[in-house]
């Protein structure tokens, strides 16, 4: 563990003992050492995923979108 | 609407000076010359229909598809995209080197900064794409018939190619923004070599059905002799919308690829352009992209199940037909009825009757359709 993760306050989420048990069953053979890093783990990839969606949503500028908008009429797909 | 292959949809279109100041010192660079197949596959990734692909590939990644169908970066990739080049050719330039691939008349397409130059195995490259050697694969046939090296690196477009049906000719931001403005969040795929039937019509109803739109999407390019002409499959499919299809949910629009018919493998290939075009489905039939009797009818199927991260969800049709007791087209999940009750929608049969000049049954291919078909003298690739 890096001095930056030293830093890193930690705090307690609840979820239902049921889950744990089939996050343990998930992490046999995964090398995760808790269920907390396993879980953080899940939620940074879902965060991420997340945030890379959105990024896409405004992969492209207004000025091209008018452009492609301005073919898009040209072929008769859009009126 | 799903986000591309790989998570950003690739653009290596230069800026207009950009092309300019290459075109004017255009005779200092070493040329490749490529053949139509290769110059489909550049456009493809200069505008992001095999995003996150930005080159031909380096032979490490070459070999970790190869061996994993994934690429180094660990995106799902289901085989190599490469450039062949004789030896000769390849002593021609080193690695590091800028060089300009060109049409067969040596118009400038596109710009390549070599990454990498190296040797391959044939078999090896066909045995694990393709699943045999046997030369009577059409997709087997073609790696035999390549060039012995191959060459990897980032390329640039310089010269648009020109599309075979430019009206129809949508790059994935403009799909995306037309899904976008037709207010598609969910689209479904469909990929198709051939004209319509009824079944064809069902299984794309059925899956526009959960959806928002619906994208049929024939590949346009090189295919075996027998099958139908690319301008045949683009009239009957306007022939159908016309008269069958709401106007406001579906988009008709071509992707020009070659069949590599490589099956399975392919159908992962189908899916992730799909998905670079803003697709969040695809409709996987039986037999996908397959040929004779190389691969199992639902290898296509399964496959999908190696790939959960894959992002674009297979819809899986099995077989379907139309059911005299029914009297409605209907696939094996749905009906309870015995195989002497249905028609199959028996693609021989279609073409026998087509090419005695008879349009087939209206239970199988929509009248319209036929009448397009029938309008030519030799329908098939000759």
């Amino acid at each position: 563990m890096n001095e930056e993760e030293h830093k890193v306050e930690y705090t307690t989420v609840s979820i239902p003992k049921p889950l744990v048990e089939k996050i343990k069953e998930r992490m046999k053979g995964t090398g995760f050492s808790s269920v907390s890093s396993y879980v953080t783990y899940v939620l940074r990839q879902v965060l991420s995923s997340i945030e890379s969606e959105e990024r896409s949503k405004q992969a492209f500028t207004k000025e091209e979108e008018e452009k492609v908008k301005q073919r898009l009429r040209d072929l008769g797909y859009i009126d | 609407m799903i986000q591309p292959h790989g998570g950003s949809l690739i653009n290596k279109d230069l800026p207009k000076v950009e092309k300019e100041r290459i075109l004017r010192q255009i005779d200092e660079f070493e040329t490749i010359q490529v053949n139509p197949q290769t110059i489909k596959v550049i456009k493809n990734i200069v505008f992001g229909v095999f995003s996150p692909l930005e080159g031909f590939m380096n032979e490490n990644n070459y070999r970790y598809v190869l061996e994993h169908m994934y690429l180094e970066n660990n995106v799902a990739w289901p085989f190599p995209i490469v450039l062949d080049v004789s030896e000769t050719k390849a002593k021609s330039f080193s690695v590091d080197d800028r060089i300009i691939l060109t049409d067969s008349i040596g118009k400038p397409i596109a710009l390549m900064d070599v990454e990498d130059i190296y040797r391959y195995d044939k078999k090896e490259f066909a045995q694990t794409v393709y699943g045999t050697i046997d030369r009577n694969h059409p997709g087997v046939d073609s790696v035999f018939n390549m060039k012995e090296m191959l060459v990897g690196g980032e390329i640039f477009l310089i010269n648009e190619p020109k599309a075979v049906f430019p009206e129809l000719d949508l790059k994935p931001i403009e799909t995306r923004v037309l899904f976008k403005e037709k207010k598609w969040d969910r689209v479904v795929a469909f990929q198709t070599r051939n004209p319509p039937h009824l079944g064809h019509e069902y299984v794309q109803k059925a899956g526009l059905t959960y959806v928002d739109g619906l994208f049929i999407n024939p590949v346009i390019g090189k295919k075996q002799v027998g099958d139908f002409l690319d301008e045949v499959i683009i009239k009957t499919y306007q022939a159908l919308i016309d008269e069958y299809y709401p106007k406001d949910r579906v988009v008709l629009s071509t992707f020009e690829t070659e069949m590599r018919y490589a099956g399975p493998k392919e159908a992962i290939f189908h899916a992730i352009a799909r998905k670079n075009f803003g697709c969040d489905h695809i409709i996987i039939g039986r037999d996908h992209a397959g040929v004779g009797d190389f691969y199992g009818p639902y290898d296509a199927h399964k496959i999908f199940d190696q790939f959960p991260d894959l992002g674009i969800e297979p819809i899986k049709f099995r077989s379907f037909s139309k059911c005299s007791k029914c009297n409605a087209v209907v696939n094996d999940k749905i009906c309870p009825h015995p195989p002497e009750m249905h028609n199959y929608f028996a693609g021989r049969e279609i073409r026998a009757a087509l090419q005695s000049g008879k349009p087939p049954d209206p239970d199988v291919m929509r009248p319209e359709v036929a009448k397009v078909i029938l309008e030519y003298e030799n329908p098939f690739v000759t």
